[in-house]
């Protein structure tokens, strides 16, 4: 009998033959796991970091009437020789004008007390899903990510004709008799935080579910036990617990808020000064790119201190548990 | 005299004068349609260690979150220490609860969750901070009082939960199946130290558990429950000697059962005819059942002897199998008898002597006879 076929007969070249192919098949199925983990990624990164880098290099142009309106960074020089022009001009007027500082200023309180606000209204509300029962639960929770069904334009347009002085608002208040003419409600600080407020509390509800859903209630019997009023267990025990879901949450909506250009455009009118706004009018009506690519990338710069204390929070989020 | 005292002393509900620590009164809980706990009634004493048994679902920790203070009774009323509980929050109970899960506070390190109840009392730091570090030393924690509760195994997460509970100095803890989560050497070391501290400290304990070995090892008595009703009270000699009823009989340890009819009703004797043993059983005490009432003779698996050879005297308390299976688990053996009719008898015998060769006298298929004396069985009408 040739050494083969005993081989086969005893089974062993069989098994290793079938132990060669379950590793090709191993080896194909971590190759498509790290193509399905890689290719996101760098999709991610080529549309975020691209983008990042013309921006960046169109920050440190001079602005020019041109297409585009703005200097090359590399430019020849007649004798063959590249040289590559790099000016901070454009920041040095950010910073010398007051505008530009007052806007980032104003910016961030707005998202400030949006966030807050956002916090004191989706913070019950989270803790109040997290409590019902099952099926109220997911009614609930269908109710938080409704809005999203519809457009984000559509939803502040239709703020608008709530807000406006011929609005729903102002003609309901008429005929129950409390006001005798229209109050000014549009175009205002107030009606720019009723639209980022409305626009941005599921984002604080949703992260504070996750993880108000995973404390344990007995915690709260437990505290009461130990001589703990309801108001002292929140402070001591549900408060300190719900301290990572209130950081994601409070992130989720401060970073974008900062940025806001529909709401304070549609909302605020000329009347409210959002970093979005002066950005928007830079580029077009202005027509100044290089400064309003310096005011995005100091918008950026702003905004990534909180990103990393919010990358320092998961972190240890994930740590503790 | 002095006996008879002493006696009193360690069994306080013999002493029809002694006031009961804890009163449950005609105490009913439903949630919706469910009745959980039905009807129940129940005196404590101080210093007992009193334990709640039962299987799931019957009743006993509603009971216990009743005591607590996290349930309200559907309708009447609990008294601890001669106050009426009613509608007192938990955070205003002489009481401090042991939680199953333990429900350590996880942001907080080992000496912050002993000391969390105590500030709740506005007692001062210098004395929290003394008291604290007491109560670690009883339950050996003092070196792992900066640990986070993740940061500590089974057995040291239990202790800071005895330890947190306990330096409130409760008139009563409760503890909702205090060993459930620990392996069994560690249950069985942490038993013995739980009834240590109870009886160093005094403090009256009241605990439910599903395991009734640890019932019968803990407590001064036992409740047996089912279905939200009590169906036995009593020490675990009363429960274990003297069950009530075949379900007690059948809950607490291993039991045969055998259904008869009572033939013979003397002043010191009763004899029962049964059936489905195919035997006579004669049992020396005088017991107040009709002849021909139907009974259940119940005798324990290690109240039986087993022999090769027939007992010659009489015909009465013996019966005839084969073995069928022995279990050996080293201190003892128990093996199961299938008689002539099919029923199983399963009896349990202490090893004393070491077997010759290894081989034990009473071997698979061998013909044997089981005997006990006329006191071994219980005679159960219901």
């Amino acid at each position: 009998m040739a050494p083969l076929t005993k081989a086969l007969d005893s089974g062993e070249g069989l098994g290793s033959y079938q132990q060669i192919l379950v590793r090709v098949q191993h080896l194909l199925q971590a190759k498509w796991k790290t193509v399905l983990v890689v290719l996101p990624f760098f999709w991610l990164l080529l549309f975020f970091l691209a983008p990042f880098f013309i921006i960046l290099k169109i920050s440190v142009a001079e602005p020019l009437i041109a297409s585009p309106p703005f200097s090359p960074l590399f430019e020849w020089t007649k004798d063959g020789a590249m040289t590559i022009r790099i000016i901070f001009d454009n920041y040095a007027y950010l910073w010398e004008d007051e505008l530009y500082a007052n806007t980032y200023i104003s910016s961030l309180k707005i998202s400030v007390i949006s966030t807050l606000l956002c916090l004191l209204i989706g913070y019950p509300m989270a803790y109040a899903i997290v409590r019902a029962s099952p099926t109220a639960k997911n009614i609930l929770l269908l109710m938080v990510i409704l809005p999203f069904w519809t457009s984000f334009l559509l939803r502040v347009y239709a703020w608008m004709g709530l807000l406006a002085d011929q609005g729903l608002i102002n003609d309901l208040l008429i005929w129950l008799g409390f006001i005798d003419s229209p109050v000014r409600l549009m175009y205002s600080h107030f009606a720019v935080y009723v639209g980022i407020v409305y626009t941005y509390v599921p984002f604080m509800i949703l992260p504070l579910y996750a993880n108000m859903e995973k404390l344990d209630l007995t915690l709260h019997e437990a505290a009461a036990d130990l001589g703990a009023k309801p108001a002292t267990t929140f402070l001591t025990v549900t408060l300190p617990m719900t301290w990572p879901g209130i950081a994601a949450g409070s992130l989720l909506v401060f970073i974008p808020a900062t940025g806001e250009f529909i709401i304070p455009d549609l909302l605020g009118g000329g009347n409210v000064s959002m970093i979005g706004r002066v950005l928007f009018n830079e580029f077009h009506a202005n027509h100044d790119w290089p400064v309003a690519s310096a005011v995005a990338i100091a918008l950026l710069i702003l905004l990534v201190v909180p990103m990393m204390l919010y990358q320092r929070v998961q972190a240890k989020e994930t740590e503790g548990s | 005299m002095p006996a008879e005292n002493q006696e009193i002393q360690d069994q306080p509900w013999l002493d029809p004068d002694a006031e009961p620590f804890i009163q449950i009164k005609g105490v009913t809980k439903q949630f919706g349609d469910f009745v959980a706990v039905s009807s129940v009634d129940l005196e404590i004493f101080k210093g007992e260690l009193f334990c709640l048994l039962g299987g799931s679902g019957c009743g006993k920790s509603t009971l216990l979150r009743m005591l607590a203070g996290f349930e309200t009774p559907t309708a009447g009323s609990i008294f601890i220490d001669g106050v009426e509980m009613g509608e007192v929050p938990p955070y205003e109970r002489p009481v401090n609860m042991m939680f199953q899960s333990y429900a350590l506070f996880p942001h907080m390190d080992v000496e912050k969750n002993v000391a969390y109840g105590l500030k709740r009392d506005g007692i001062d730091k210098e004395e929290i901070r003394l008291r604290v570090a007491e109560m670690l030393e009883m339950v050996e924690l003092t070196d792992f009082r900066k640990r986070k509760p993740h940061q500590l195994s089974g057995g040291q997460r239990q202790r800071v939960a005895l330890a947190r509970a306990l330096v409130k100095q409760p008139k009563v803890l409760l503890l909702d199946e205090p060993l459930a989560a620990l392996d069994k050497r560690l249950r069985e070391r942490t038993q013995f130290e739980l009834m240590n501290i109870q009886d160093r400290l005094g403090v009256t304990f009241v605990v439910v558990t599903h395991d009734q070995e640890e019932a019968m090892t803990l407590s001064t008595r036992i409740a047996v429950m089912d279905v939200g009703k009590f169906v036995q009270i009593g020490t675990p000699t009363e429960i274990y000697e003297y069950p009530d009823n075949r379900m007690v009989a059948d809950f607490i340890g291993s039991i045969n059962m055998f259904e008869g009819r009572v033939t013979e009703n003397g002043a010191d004797h009763i004899r029962v005819r049964s059936a489905e043993a195919d035997s006579e059983f004669f049992i020396d005490r005088g017991l107040s059942i009709k002849e021909g009432t139907k009974v259940w003779v119940a005798v324990r698996p290690e109240k039986i002897r087993v022999s090769k050879s027939s007992p010659d005297n009489t015909d009465e308390n013996w019966l005839r199998g084969k073995v069928e299976e022995i279990g050996y688990l080293g201190s003892l053996s128990t093996y199961r008898v299938r008689l002539e009719n099919g029923k199983i008898v399963d009896v349990t015998v202490s090893n004393q002597i070491r077997p010759k060769d290894g081989r034990h006298v009473v071997y698979w298929e061998d013909e044997v006879y089981l005997n006990w004396d006329a006191g071994s069985p219980v005679v159960l009408t219901k």
